[in-house]
């Protein structure tokens, strides 16, 4: 399997994983080795095979919507790096 | 002597011959005097001693139950209530959770001492434990060598005589093989049977916690505690809990054993083979009959499980996003670099190695072709095992194909990293409980033989194990102090 620096780029961008361009040609290289190492996949005959997703093929379990916590809001902002007036900080994303 | 069992611990508790406090003060010197091993990324002296105080006098009350006032570690992927849990991540080094997993409630109602937060591979993702943000860790047994992954640490402190029990976390093997490479007795319960809820999460539909300790009556003790359904998770399984104690007993005579030839192919070492098979004929002697049988999926499981677990590890490390908890980067210029930098400087290597993969084999045009195959090979590998125990009880093998490898040996090559689960990840894909116990030794270093059941079967391996080890004493072998 063949990547390009593009799609390289392409991969951290939607990974939200910065990369400097310096790392791309070594990133690019061992993600081409992980793709050999699952590409042995192909050899499987999977035609009209299920997938299965999970090991438990039950359905999940429903219960009442009610609320099962209180509120933790404080104590699970101040978890938070920066946090002002009940909400958590971000640089400004509107111009 | 050999190390006391919990139950022997117990009873030297109940006769009034100890105290829990005796057990917390030696089990946090004993800590200190090892720590070149670096097992443990924080200890908890305070709460340690506060808790072995509680354990006295629940016992002088006449209320102590199996576990009371015995030390153990936790894996530092369970949340701690006010104890930081780091996960061995830099992304967490701060972390203070506001709760404690299910696991750890039930230890503290059990009257289990936490002695300490076990060191592992970062985010449970490595078969070494040298991917942690806090260093690596040390074979007890030759500290050149690593004690296996991810609950490297938890295996350490174990094999160490630092405490008697550690949990420990199973996506691929992270108990089985730390356990086989230290010497000890590890067990990867059923998918569900044990709640997830506040360990962190690295691969939803594979993440398994458990127990490492010397001995497998030890292993029943521990899991009996922490089995159960849990309504905060809803994949734990809804069913009564077995008696694991109860079930120990269970004679021999009759069991059939499938000895599974693609878990002794290339890559497993002479040595290895030949312990594991010695052990399988100890067991044939003790009225176990041996059955040859074939998992024809088998050479198919690492390649799915390195499409399937770094998928669900992509999408589950999602929310470290810099703003919620965990690191985040210093003067972001936008929200998009606040993200990104603080993901990039949070994760070591192998984690984002991961994410990365794991991105790429869900993306548009790549996810037929990868996600999708993988999960068809998962249920060709279930259908292998469902198929296999029609005609046996058990399947047993060699946990790891080596023995401990050299720190450093692997480590700059992520392929034969990845090959050392290579017995282990199958039984996640399916979900089944597997145990690993000690079967003997290989140029010095010990030998692990992993036993699979069927789903909810943990009485029956939990039983074979016990058989076992009332006829060896593999898992009574301690290493010396030159570590």
């Amino acid at each position: 399997m063949a990547l390009d620096p593009a799609a390289v780029r392409h991969i951290a961008r939607l990974a939200r994983l910065a990369l400097p361009e310096a790392e791309i040609a070594p990133v690019q290289a061992e993600l081409e080795r992980l793709l050999v190492l699952v590409g042995e996949m192909q050899g499987a005959d999977v035609d009209g095979v299920e997938p299965m997703a999970h090991p438990l093929d039950e359905t999940l379990p429903l219960r009442e919507d009610r609320v099962s916590e209180g509120d933790r809001h404080a104590e699970l902002l101040a978890l938070a790096a920066e946090a002002q007036g009940g909400f958590y900080l971000v640089p400004k994303v509107i111009e | 002597m050999p190390s006391p069992s919990l139950a022997e611990l117990a009873q030297q508790l109940a006769s009034g011959q100890i105290r829990a406090a005796d057990l917390a003060d030696r089990a946090l010197a004993r800590a200190r005097e090892r720590a070149a091993l670096n097992a443990f990324i924080t200890l908890t002296p305070e709460r340690a001693r506060a808790a072995a105080a509680t354990a006295d006098a629940a016992r002088a009350a006449g209320r102590a139950g199996t576990l009371t006032g015995i030390p153990f570690a936790h894996k530092d992927i369970f949340c701690t209530k006010g104890i930081r849990t780091t996960c061995a991540s830099r992304m967490l080094a701060d972390f203070v959770p506001p709760y404690d997993a299910a696991v750890a409630e039930r230890l503290d109602a059990a009257g289990a001492v936490l002695i300490g937060k076990a060191n592992l591979d970062e985010f449970a993702m490595g078969s070494s434990n040298e991917n942690s943000a806090f260093g690596a860790v040390r074979n007890p047994w030759d500290p050149e060598r690593v004690p296996g992954g991810s609950s490297g640490g938890s295996a350490a402190a174990v094999a160490a005589g630092i405490v008697p029990f550690a949990t420990g976390s199973d996506t691929g093997g992270s108990i089985r093989q730390p356990a086989a490479f230290c010497g000890l007795t590890g067990l990867k319960p059923t998918y569900g049977r044990v709640s997830r809820h506040g360990m962190i999460a690295y691969a939803s539909s594979l993440d398994c916690g458990g127990v490492l300790a010397r001995r497998a009556e030890d292993c029943a003790q521990v899991l009996a505690a922490i089995a159960g359904h849990d309504n905060r998770d809803a994949t734990s399984a809804p069913r009564p809990v077995d008696d694991y104690r109860a079930a120990l007993d269970r004679p021999l005579a009759g069991l059939r054993i499938g000895v599974a030839r693609e878990y002794f192919g290339a890559g497993v070492e002479d040595g290895v083979g030949a312990a594991v098979r010695e052990a399988l004929g100890e067991l044939e002697k003790r009225g176990a009959r041996l059955i040859d049988i074939g998992l024809p999926n088998a050479r198919h499981a690492i390649p799915a499980y390195y499409v399937i677990a770094p998928a669900e590890a992509s999408s589950n490390l999602a929310r470290y996003d810099g703003v919620r908890y965990g690191h985040r980067c210093a003067h972001p210029a936008s929200l998009e670099d606040l993200y990104s930098r603080s993901r990039a400087e949070g994760f070591g290597a192998e984690v984002k190695r991961r994410i990365l993969v794991g991105t790429y084999g869900l993306s548009a045009g790549y996810y037929d072709a990868y996600y999708l195959r993988a999960q068809r090979i998962r249920r060709l590998i279930a259908n292998d095992f469902a198929e296999a125990f029609r005609a046996v009880d058990l399947i047993a093998g060699p946990t790891a194909p080596t023995v401990a490898f050299r720190v450093g040996e692997k480590s700059a090559d992520p392929l034969a990293m990845y090959a050392a689960d290579v017995n282990t990840v199958a039984v996640n894909l399916a979900g089944l409980p597997a145990i690993s116990l000690p079967a003997g030794f290989s140029a010095g270093l010990p030998v692990g033989l992993q036993l699979i059941a069927p789903a909810f079967a943990e009485g029956m391996l939990l039983a074979v194990a016990h058989r076992f080890q009332q006829h060896t004493d593999w898992h009574l072998r301690e290493p010396g102090d030159s570590a």
